[in-house]
């Protein structure tokens, strides 16, 4: 009991007020063992119930040909098979993880440019920098939604009558089979570019000045103190960007679901769009709960393989 | 922007002699080459930024009927796309979203209120293996955990209750957020035991204690949680999705896939949801931009 008896935040004030006195030491401590989890009882349980619980019967289910009146029939691991001989599903990764590539570079790189121009204290920046941002505080489906206008692939669409007036001809977009995933990463890249900026602006403001007097007086250039000073500093920032984009990127679902819905002819169909469909649509839930399986699984390496790298980076 | 600009500020209010070295570029001020590229290069920016918000404001209030052009002002400024769009029951979209939107924030905030105190101000047997719980659940988005969760949705925990067709049904799966736990919990770490000591002096009791104590020196990162915590459960779109009975449940944000079917009225309609859509954001997001920056930056400051 000894161990229990040294909470945080007592352990310099005992003995207690003397209404706590006549419980006796060893009651005290077991309350002060119980209390915590009477604070944690609603999160955990909601927990259980709407994470863990679903998550385990996703499992489950991938083992099983799910027939709701027949009852549940053993597959083993049949459903996987099925994903991975699907070639939609082999369609689909390759789409996926194209479209995490280019949307997580292209980002990276367009956030830091943008940071860089826009470094400043002036009122103005601050304005730009401002609205900018916009797109990351829009939810993902009005953006869609949006875009899929602007790109109408129609003479008269925004997009194609403003390439019109730059003298370029009309483009296709959204509604070719081979442009169409390069123009849902181009969303991609303008919705997350603005937060990429902030990050990196913030690491750029916590670069000590001092360093830039000391380099001018070498006669350093710009292009060296970019190579030798900022980017160096912006190492962490950008291993967070990394981080957070490399596993939003896998289960990209909205963007794809509204801009083109996998379409045309499967050409932009992501993993998680197949598996919506074959879970709703075709109501195949046992192959659908595989692919999630499957989905979380990577998900699961991906955030332990950056941790590690971000780590080994501190270190 | 302000945390950074705050710093930005500061550190020109600083006896800086040579304004080279105020960015990493070394813009400088006054008429030079460099500064009209750089204005025309934020224009380009600006332009491409901010223009599709123009594009949704004009179009709402355009009544022309080709549904395929956009323009910076209205061809034909009207009314009718917002008549039509309230005729096509897209308030009631938006009712469903703020009930959600509401309520689902409220829940996530004290249920990351109640957790993090748990886990910040007490010392417990399991406490790593809790945090760990709650960590994980970031890894379980409801894309990830869909398919078996629309089942729970109908039928939660064996129990035969169904939340389908109910805000329930949204409100209870984004509850538990491992974000808002996690940045709660560390903030909560940081409050001096000297406080809490004190005021257990004077017999202030658990609950007290959350209350009048610890939550009055929380709002940084309440309001770190709120603004993330809107942003997350507003960009639903797949759990609505699923935990709809009838399209009348849908979220505005799921409704907008309804609106564009209308051919007949052009894409005012539509756009007349998105800007609705647009209106919470950009309310929350002007009024609470130093949460919102602040909750960025912090993750690129540590690492």
């Amino acid at each position: 009991m000894t161990t229990l008896s040294a909470p945080r935040g007592t352990s310099t004030l005992e003995p207690p007020r003397a209404v706590e006195v006549p419980s006796g030491g060893r009651w005290y401590a077991v309350r002060r063992q119980l209390v915590p989890w009477l604070f944690l009882i609603p999160g955990l349980g909601l927990a259980m119930l709407f994470k863990f619980g679903p998550m385990l019967e996703g499992v489950r289910m991938s083992f099983y040909k799910v027939q709701p009146f027949l009852g549940d029939e053993w597959l083993g691991l049949g459903n996987y098979a099925t994903v991975v001989g699907d070639p939609r599903f082999i369609d689909a990764l390759r789409h996926t993880l194209i479209l995490a590539a280019g949307t997580t570079l292209g980002a990276l790189v367009l956030g830091g440019l943008l940071a860089l121009l826009m470094e400043g204290t002036s009122r103005r920046l601050w304005v730009v920098r401002t609205a900018v941002f916009l797109p990351v505080v829009t939810a993902v489906a009005v953006v869609a939604e949006v875009w899929r206008i602007i790109l109408f692939p129609t003479e008269t669409g925004f997009a194609n009558q403003a390439l019109g007036v730059l003298g370029l001809p009309a483009q296709q977009f959204l509604s070719d089979p081979s442009s169409a995933l390069l123009w849902v990463m181009v969303v991609g890249i303008w919705t997350a570019a603005p937060y990429n900026m902030v990050i990196i602006l913030a690491g750029l403001v916590g670069i000590d000045r001092v360093l830039y007097e000391a380099a001018a007086v070498d006669g350093i250039t710009t292009r060296q103190r970019l190579r030798y000073i900022v980017l160096p500093a912006l190492r962490p920032a950008i291993s967070v960007v990394l981080t957070l984009a490399a596993i939003r990127a896998l289960r990209i679902f909205t963007e794809v679901y509204v801009l083109t819905g996998g379409g045309p002819a499967g050409s932009t169909e992501v993993w998680m769009t197949r598996t919506f469909s074959l879970g709703f649509d075709a109501n195949n839930l046992g192959v659908a709960s595989a692919a999630s399986v499957l989905l979380l699984i990577a998900t699961l390496l991906l955030t332990v393989v950056a941790r590690t790298l971000t780590r080994r980076k501190e270190a | 922007m302000s945390t950074v600009d705050d710093k930005l500020l500061a550190r020109a209010g600083r006896r800086q002699t040579d304004s080279r070295f105020d960015s990493a570029l070394g813009w400088q001020p006054g008429f030079r080459a460099s500064n009209a590229l750089r204005f025309g290069l934020c224009a380009i920016v600006l332009t491409i930024f901010a223009l599709p918000f123009v594009l949704v404001l004009s179009g709402a209030f355009d009544a022309q009927t080709d549904s395929t052009s956009l323009r910076l002002t209205p061809a034909v400024p009207s009314l009718l796309p917002l008549e039509t769009a309230i005729s096509q029951g897209v308030l009631g979209y938006f009712a469903n979203s703020l009930v959600i939107v509401g309520g689902g924030l409220v829940i996530q905030i004290a249920v990351a209120v109640l957790v993090s105190y748990a886990l910040a101000r007490h010392r417990f047997r399991g406490q790593a293996f809790v945090m760990l719980l709650f960590l994980m659940t970031m890894m379980l988005p409801e894309e990830i955990i869909a398919i078996p969760l629309s089942q729970v949705i109908g039928n939660v925990a064996g129990t035969g209750i169904s939340l389908r067709g109910t805000p329930w049904g949204v409100i209870l799966p984004v509850a538990v957020w491992g974000f808002s736990i996690l940045v709660m919990t560390e903030f909560m770490k940081e409050i001096p035991l000297e406080i809490e000591e004190a005021a257990r002096l004077d017999g202030v009791g658990e609950l007290r204690m959350l209350w009048s104590i610890i939550l009055p020196l929380c709002k940084p990162v309440l309001g770190v949680a709120t603004i993330f915590g809107f942003m997350m459960i507003w960009d639903q779109y797949l759990l609505p999705l699923i935990a709809a009975d009838t399209p009348d449940d849908y979220t505005l944000t799921v409704a907008l896939s309804l609106l564009r079917t209308d051919a007949r009225v052009g894409t005012g309609v539509l756009l007349v949801g998105a800007l609705l859509a647009l209106l919470p954001s950009l309310i929350i997001y002007l009024t609470m931009q130093r949460s919102l920056i602040r909750g960025i930056a912090s993750g690129a400051t540590k690492g």
